[in-house]
C-alpha cells in the first residue's frame, strides 16, 4: 500500500527531513515505523482474513452437499484431505478449526488491533510513533511467524488442527499432529499480543499531546486502551494453558487427561489424574475477553466515522467511555458462560448467569449511544458511513441472540447448535468487519493520499450485508431445530434433514458474498493507482490524525501539536466551519 | 526518530514514570497472570488428585534451598549494580552485574544436576501430574531465568555503549532489567515452598 | 420420523421441556420488541436527518430520558427471565434428581463414535466396570468377575426408555468430551470422561427419535447417532428381556459393534405411536 504515494509525492517528500534515506528493506520491510508496521499489519490481515473466507467457502460445499464430489477444484488436494474429489471428515474438522483460527487470531484482531491501532493510534494522540518502535516490529514479525507456522500445518503429513478452534481436551491431545503446530504458532501470536499491547497502553498513557487529557481522547483511542488491558492480561492464561497441553501431547504428562481413558479400544497409557475442564476454564477465561477485543476496536471506528458523518458530537462519550471500562472488567468474570453444560455446580452457574446479564447493560449503553448521536445530524452517507450504520443493527441482533445463551435453561437446547454459530458470527462477521471495513474506506485516504471509489465501495457494502444476512439469519432456525454445530454431514441426523435446504441456501449465499468482495479488492488496490487524490483532511473531520499531511511524514508531525478541546467539535455554534480540529484555536 | 519520543529517560510528569518502568511493569502484570494460570491449574489438580506425593519426599530440598539462596543473592547484587550506577561507578556496576549473571548461571547448572537426578530415578514429566508440574513449572521459571542471564549479559558487554551517550536512559534499562529480576526471583519464592515442601 | 422435527423447534415430548420451549418463545419475543423498536428509530432518524441543502446539524442535543428508561427496561426484563424462568427451571433440571426407587436408572458411556447404554437388569443393581475390560465384546467394561453384573443389559446406540416413568441417566465418557443430546427431550449434557453426571427426564408420549452427540468429538463426530425409543412399560418390560444377556454372550465379539446395533434396530420392537400418526 505504501508504494501508492509514489505517484502522489515523491519519496523524500513524504519521508520528511530528519530522518535520512532509509535502504528499502529498512523502510518498508523491517520498518520500525508505526505506519509501516500498521499497514504491514493490515495489508498480512486481510490477506488471512481472505484464506481463513476461502476456507469455509471449501467447508459450505460439503454441508450443502455431503459426500459429493467437489468440482473442479479437487485436485488440488491430497489424499488425505479429498478422496476420490469428496472432502474427507478429518479434512473438514481440519478446515473447521483452522476457520476459527485464522479468522480471530490472523485475521480480525491484527487488522483490528494490529492495523488500526498501530497506524492511528500515535496520530490520534499526537505523538510521533509508539513508545517502543523496535519492540512494534518485533510484534508484528511474530505475528507473521506465528501464522506462517499455523497454515503450513496444512502441508504437513498429519495436516492441520482438527479439534475446533477450541482445542477442547481429551480430543486435542489424542488427535493428529497437527494441534501441536497450532499450539506452537499459537505461542508466537500470544508472544506478538503481549508485546503490542504493552506498546499500545505505554504509548496512550505517555506520549498524548500537550492538552490531550484522557477525556478528551478519540473514543477510538479509548477503546483500543481497553482492549490492550484485555490482551495483556487475557491471553497469559491461556498461554499457560497452552504450554500445559503441549506438556500433554509432546512430554506426556496428563494435565487434562483423567485416569481410565479407553481410546479406540486401548486403555491409554498414561499417569492420568488430570481434568478436562482445567483447559476450559483457562481457555475461555481468555476467550471471552477475547469477544470484547474483537469487538471494541469496531465500536471505536463506528465511533470515529459516524461522529465525522453525521457532523455533530458524540451523544454520551463520557457513558460511553465508562461502560466501555466496566465492559473490560466485567469480561473476566463471565468466562464460563461458555461452560453451562459441563455440569458445574448451580451456584456457579447462577453466578455466571448474572454477570452476562450484567455485562449486556454497558453494551446496551454503547449501541445506544451510537444510535442517538444520529440524531439532530446531518448525515452524509459515505460508503465508511454506510458500514458504520450497518455495524448498528448487526451488532444488536449479536447482542440480543446472546440472551438465550446466557440464561442456563434456555442453553440447554442451544448450545453448541448453529443458533451458537449465528450469534458470536453476527458479533465478529457483519459486526465487527462491518466495523474494520468503514475503518479501511474511513482512513484509506490518509493513508496512501488517494480515495477509495465510492460506487466500487457502495457496491461492497450491499453485495456484503446482503450476503452476511443471508448467510447467518437462517442459521437461527437451524439452531433452534437443534441442529448441531461441527457436523460433517448434517444429513445424518433425522432433526437436521428438514432444515438442510438451509444449507444450500447458506452457501449459495456465501459464495455470491465471495463474488461480493471483488469490487472491495479492485478497488483497495486499484485506489491507489487512479483514485481521487486527498487533501490532508478530506473528510473535514477534528482528530489529529488529519492534522498532518497526508499521507504522514516519518515523525508523523511536523512541530508537536497542542490540543485544545474534547475530539468531536463538529457544527459547533459561532464558527466558520462545521468542524473544529482538536488543535486548532477557536475564533471565539 | 527515537529523540522525538518523550519520557525515555524523563519520566512523564502526570504518571511520574518512564516509558520502559511503564512498559515493564505491564511485562510483569502479563507475567503474573501466566504464572498465576500455571498456579491455578496446580491448585485445581492438586485438589482433586487422590494421592500427591509429599514434595520434600521426591525431591531435593537442600540443593533447592542452596538455589533459593543463590536467587536471592542475584537479586541483592542486582540491586547493587543499579545502585552503583546511579552513583556512576560504573567499576562497582560491572562487577555487581557479572556477580548475578554468575549467579543465575550457578542456578541453572544446580538446577542442571537436580533434573538430572530425577531422570536417573526415572522421574519423568510423564510419572504424574506432580511431576508434571514440577518440571513444567520449573522447566518455564529456568527459560525465564535464562531469558534474564541474556539480558544481562547484553546489559553488561554491548548495551553498555548506551552509557556513554545517554546515562538516564541506561540506567532506566537497568532498573528495568532489575525489575524483572526480582520477579523472577519472586516466582520461585513461590514456587519453593508450593514444590518442595507443602 | 419427519413429523417430529421440522424448522422451529423439534416437537417436545418431556415433562420438563415446556418450560425451556416457554422461555425460548418469551425471550424471543423479548428481542423482536427491542430489536424493531430499535430498528425503527435507527431508519427514522436516518431519514430525518439526512444530509440535505438548508440542513444544519445541532451541536447541543439536549439530553435523552430514552436510554435511562431503555436500560431500565432492559435490566428490569433480564432479571424477570432469570428469576421467573432459568433459575427455577434449573432448579427442576439440576437439583430435583428423581428418587431412585420410582426411577429407572441407566448409565450412558460416550464413545468415539457411539453411545453405550447400560442397563441394571433385573436386579436393578449395575455390575462393577473398570476400563481394562472395555473390549470389543463389552463395551461398558463389566468386569465378568463381578455376580451384580451378570444380568446387566448392554446396548450399542439404542436406548429405550418406558413413558411416564422417571429416567435417570448416570453419564460419562470413555475417551473425549461428547455431549448427550435428545433434541426431543430438550435434554443436552456434556459427557466428560472421568467424571459421571447425572441426567434425569421424562417423557409424556412412546415413539422413535434420536440420540446426538453434540460436542466435536472427533471426525466421528457427525455420525454419533443413536436411537432412542420411548415405549410403553409392557413394551418396554418385553425389550428389555429380549436383550438380556442370556442371548447375548455367546454372540461372536468378531462382529463389529456399531454394525450389530444397527441390525438390531431394524428388527427392533416397534412402539406404537400413540399421537402421531405414522
Amino acid at each position: 500500500m505504501s508504494s501508492g504515494h509514489h505517484h502522489s509525492h515523491p519519496p523524500q517528500e513524504a519521508h520528511s527531513n530528519h530522518e535520512p534515506d532509509l535502504p528499502f528493506w529498512q523502510k518498508y520491510i523491517f520498518s520500525v515505523d508505526h505506519k509501516v508496521i500498521g499497514v504491514q499489519y493490515t495489508v498480512t490481515a486481510l490477506i488471512f482474513l481472505l484464506v481463513g473466507f476461502c476456507l469455509m467457502l471449501l467447508m459450505r460445499w460439503q454441508l450443502a452437499y455431503p459426500g459429493k464430489e467437489i468440482p473442479w477444484i479437487a485436485g488440488w488436494f491430497s489424499e488425505r484431505q479429498m478422496l476420490g474429489g469428496i472432502m474427507l471428515p478429518e479434512f473438514y474438522n481440519q478446515l473447521g478449526a483452522m476457520h476459527g483460527t485464522i479468522m480471530i487470531f490472523l485475521g480480525v484482531v491484527p487488522l483490528a488491533v494490529g492495523g488500526f491501532g498501530n497506524y492511528v493510534i500515535p496520530l490520534q494522540i499526537g505523538a510521533p510513533d509508539m513508545a517502543f518502535p523496535k519492540l512494534n516490529m518485533a510484534s508484528y514479525w511474530l505475528f507473521l511467524i506465528g501464522g506462517v507456522i499455523m497454515i503450513s500445518s496444512f502441508f504437513l503429513p498429519e495436516g492441520a488442527a482438527q479439534s475446533g478452534w477450541t482445542s477442547y481436551p481429551p480430543l486435542s491431545v489424542v488427535a493428529a499432529g497437527g494441534q501441536t503446530t497450532w499450539l506452537v504458532g499459537m505461542l508466537f501470536l500470544i508472544f506478538s499480543s503481549l508485546l503490542g499491547s504493552m506498546n499500545f497502553i505505554v504509548t496512550i498513557v505517555q506520549l498524548r499531546a500537550d492538552g490531550l487529557t484522557f477525556f478528551r481522547l478519540p473514543f477510538f483511542v479509548w477503546a483500543q486502551f481497553v482492549t490492550s488491558f484485555l490482551l495483556l492480561l487475557a491471553f497469559p492464561p491461556l498461554q499457560a494453558a497452552a504450554v500445559l497441553q503441549f506438556m500433554d501431547r509432546v512430554f506426556h504428562t496428563s494435565f487434562f487427561l483423567p485416569s481410565g481413558l479407553v481410546v479406540a479400544g486401548k486403555v491409554l497409557e498414561v499417569a492420568g489424574g488430570g481434568n478436562p475442564i482445567l483447559w476450559q476454564h483457562l481457555f475461555w477465561f481468555l476467550a471471552h475477553p477475547e469477544v470484547y477485543v474483537l469487538i471494541l476496536p469496531a465500536m471505536g471506528i463506528c465511533a470515529e466515522v459516524m461522529t465525522c458523518n453525521t457532523r455533530k458530537p458524540l451523544y454520551g462519550y463520557k457513558s460511553m467511555i465508562y461502560s466501555t471500562i466496566f465492559l473490560g472488567f466485567m469480561s473476566f468474570v463471565v468466562w464460563a458462560h461458555h461452560m453451562f453444560l459441563t455440569n458445574m455446580g448451580t451456584k456457579m452457574s447462577t453466578f455466571f448467569q448474572i454477570t452476562t446479564m450484567i455485562i449486556s447493560i454497558p453494551s446496551v449503553i454503547i449501541l445506544t449511544s451510537l444510535i442517538l448521536s444520529l440524531w439532530g445530524g446531518s448525515i452524509r452517507f459515505k460508503t465508511p458511513m454506510l458500514f458504520a450504520i450497518a455495524f448498528l443493527p448487526m451488532f444488536a441482533i449479536g447482542g440480543l441472540t446472546g440472551l438465550p445463551l446466557g440464561l442456563t435453561a434456555a442453553d440447554i437446547h442451544l448450545h453448541d447448535t448453529y443458533y451458537v454459530i449465528g450469534h458470536f458470527h453476527y458479533i465478529v462477521a457483519p459486526g465487527t468487519l462491518f466495523g474494520l471495513f468503514a475503518g479501511i474506506y474511513h482512513w484509506y485516504p490518509k493513508v496512501t493520499g488517494r480515495k477509495m471509489s465510492e460506487v466500487l465501495g457502495k457496491i461492497h457494502f450491499l453485495g456484503t450485508l446482503i450476503g452476511m444476512n443471508c448467510i447467518f439469519m437462517p442459521m437461527f432456525i437451524m439452531g433452534i431445530a437443534g441442529v448441531s454445530r461441527r457436523l460433517w454431514d448434517p444429513t445424518q441426523y433425522a432433526h437436521a434433514v428438514p432444515t438442510q435446504p438451509l444449507n444450500v441456501f447458506i452457501s449459495i449465499a456465501a459464495w455470491c458474498m465471495a463474488l461480493g468482495q471483488i469490487p472491495f479488492i479492485i478497488n483497495f488496490f486499484g485506489s491507489l493507482i487512479w483514485g481521487k487524490k486527498a487533501d490532508d483532511n478530506p473528510w473535514q473531520a477534528t482528530t489529529l490524525e488529519w492534522a498532518t499531511s497526508t499521507p504522514p511524514p516519518h515523525g508523523n508531525f511536523a512541530t508537536p501539536p497542542q490540543v485544545y478541546r474534547g475530539p468531536y467539535e463538529y457544527s459547533v455554534p459561532g464558527q466558520r466551519t462545521d468542524f473544529l480540529p482538536q488543535n486548532v484555536k477557536g475564533d471565539n | 526518530m527515537s529523540a522525538l519520543i518523550r519520557y525515555i529517560s524523563k519520566p512523564h510528569p502526570v504518571s511520574g514514570v518512564t516509558n520502559a518502568k511503564l512498559g515493564i511493569w505491564c511485562f510483569l502484570a502479563s507475567e503474573l497472570m501466566l504464572f498465576g494460570g500455571l498456579f491455578s491449574a496446580y491448585i485445581v489438580l492438586r485438589g482433586s488428585a487422590s494421592e500427591w506425593p509429599h514434595g520434600s519426599a521426591v525431591l531435593n530440598v537442600p540443593l533447592a534451598t542452596l538455589n533459593t539462596l543463590i536467587l536471592i543473592s542475584s537479586s541483592v547484587t542486582m540491586v547493587m549494580s543499579w545502585a552503583s550506577l546511579a552513583l556512576k561507578n560504573l567499576k562497582k556496576f560491572r562487577f555487581h552485574l557479572s556477580m548475578t549473571i554468575l549467579l543465575s548461571l550457578a542456578f541453572l547448572v544446580i538446577k542442571g544436576f537436580e533434573y538430572h537426578s530425577k531422570f536417573e530415578h526415572h522421574h519423568f514429566p510423564s510419572t504424574d501430574n506432580f511431576f508434571g508440574m514440577y518440571f513444567t513449572l520449573t522447566g518455564l521459571h529456568a527459560i525465564h531465568i535464562l531469558g534474564g542471564v541474556i539480558v544481562n549479559a547484553y546489559l553488561l558487554f554491548p548495551g553498555s555503549k548506551l552509557y556513554e551517550t545517554e546515562p538516564e536512559q541506561f540506567l532506566g534499562r537497568i532498573e528495568a532489567a532489575g525489575l524483572y529480576w526480582h520477579f523472577v526471583d519472586l516466582v520461585w519464592i513461590f514456587l519453593f515452598p508450593v514444590l518442595y515442601l507443602l | 420420523m419427519n413429523h417430529y422435527y421440522g424448522w422451529g423447534l423439534p416437537v417436545n415430548i418431556s415433562t420438563h421441556g415446556a418450560a425451556i420451549d416457554h422461555l425460548i418463545y418469551v425471550i424471543h419475543i423479548f428481542m423482536a420488541v427491542l430489536f424493531i423498536g430499535w430498528f425503527i428509530f435507527l431508519i427514522y432518524a436516518l431519514i430525518k436527518f439526512r444530509s440535505r441543502d438548508g440542513h444544519k446539524a445541532i451541536y447541543d442535543i439536549n439530553h435523552f430520558k430514552v436510554p435511562t428508561y431503555l436500560e431500565v427496561f432492559v435490566a428490569l426484563l433480564e432479571v424477570v427471565l432469570l428469576v421467573g424462568f432459568s433459575f427455577p427451571i434449573m432448579n427442576q433440571v439440576r437439583q430435583q434428581i428423581p428418587d431412585k426407587s420410582k426411577a429407572l436408572e441407566v448409565r450412558v458411556l460416550g464413545e468415539q463414535f457411539a453411545w453405550n447404554i447400560h442397563y441394571p437388569g433385573p436386579d436393578g443393581l449395575f455390575g462393577k466396570s473398570a476400563p481394562e475390560f472395555m473390549k470389543p465384546g463389552s463395551p461398558v467394561g463389566l468386569d465378568p468377575e463381578d455376580p451384580i453384573g451378570k444380568d446387566d443389559v448392554v446396548t450399542i446406540n439404542q436406548m429405550n426408555i418406558p413413558v411416564h416413568r422417571p429416567v435417570l441417566v448416570h453419564l460419562s465418557s470413555k475417551d473425549v468430551i461428547h455431549s448427550f443430546f435428545l433434541p426431543v427431550m430438550r435434554v443436552k449434557q456434556d459427557a466428560i470422561p472421568g467424571q459421571s453426571i447425572p441426567v434425569w427426564f421424562e417423557a409424556t408420549q412412546t415413539g422413535k427419535f434420536e440420540i446426538a452427540c453434540a460436542q466435536l468429538c472427533g471426525l466421528g463426530h457427525y455420525r454419533m447417532r443413536g436411537f432412542f425409543n420411548v415405549q410403553s412399560p409392557e413394551d418396554f418390560a418385553k425389550w428389555l428381556v429380549s436383550k438380556a444377556p442370556k442371548k447375548r454372550i455367546p454372540a461372536t465379539p468378531r462382529v463389529p459393534a456399531p454394525l450389530k446395533s444397527f441390525v438390531e434396530d431394524s428388527t427392533a420392537t416397534v412402539a406404537s405411536h400413540t399421537t402421531a400418526p405414522s
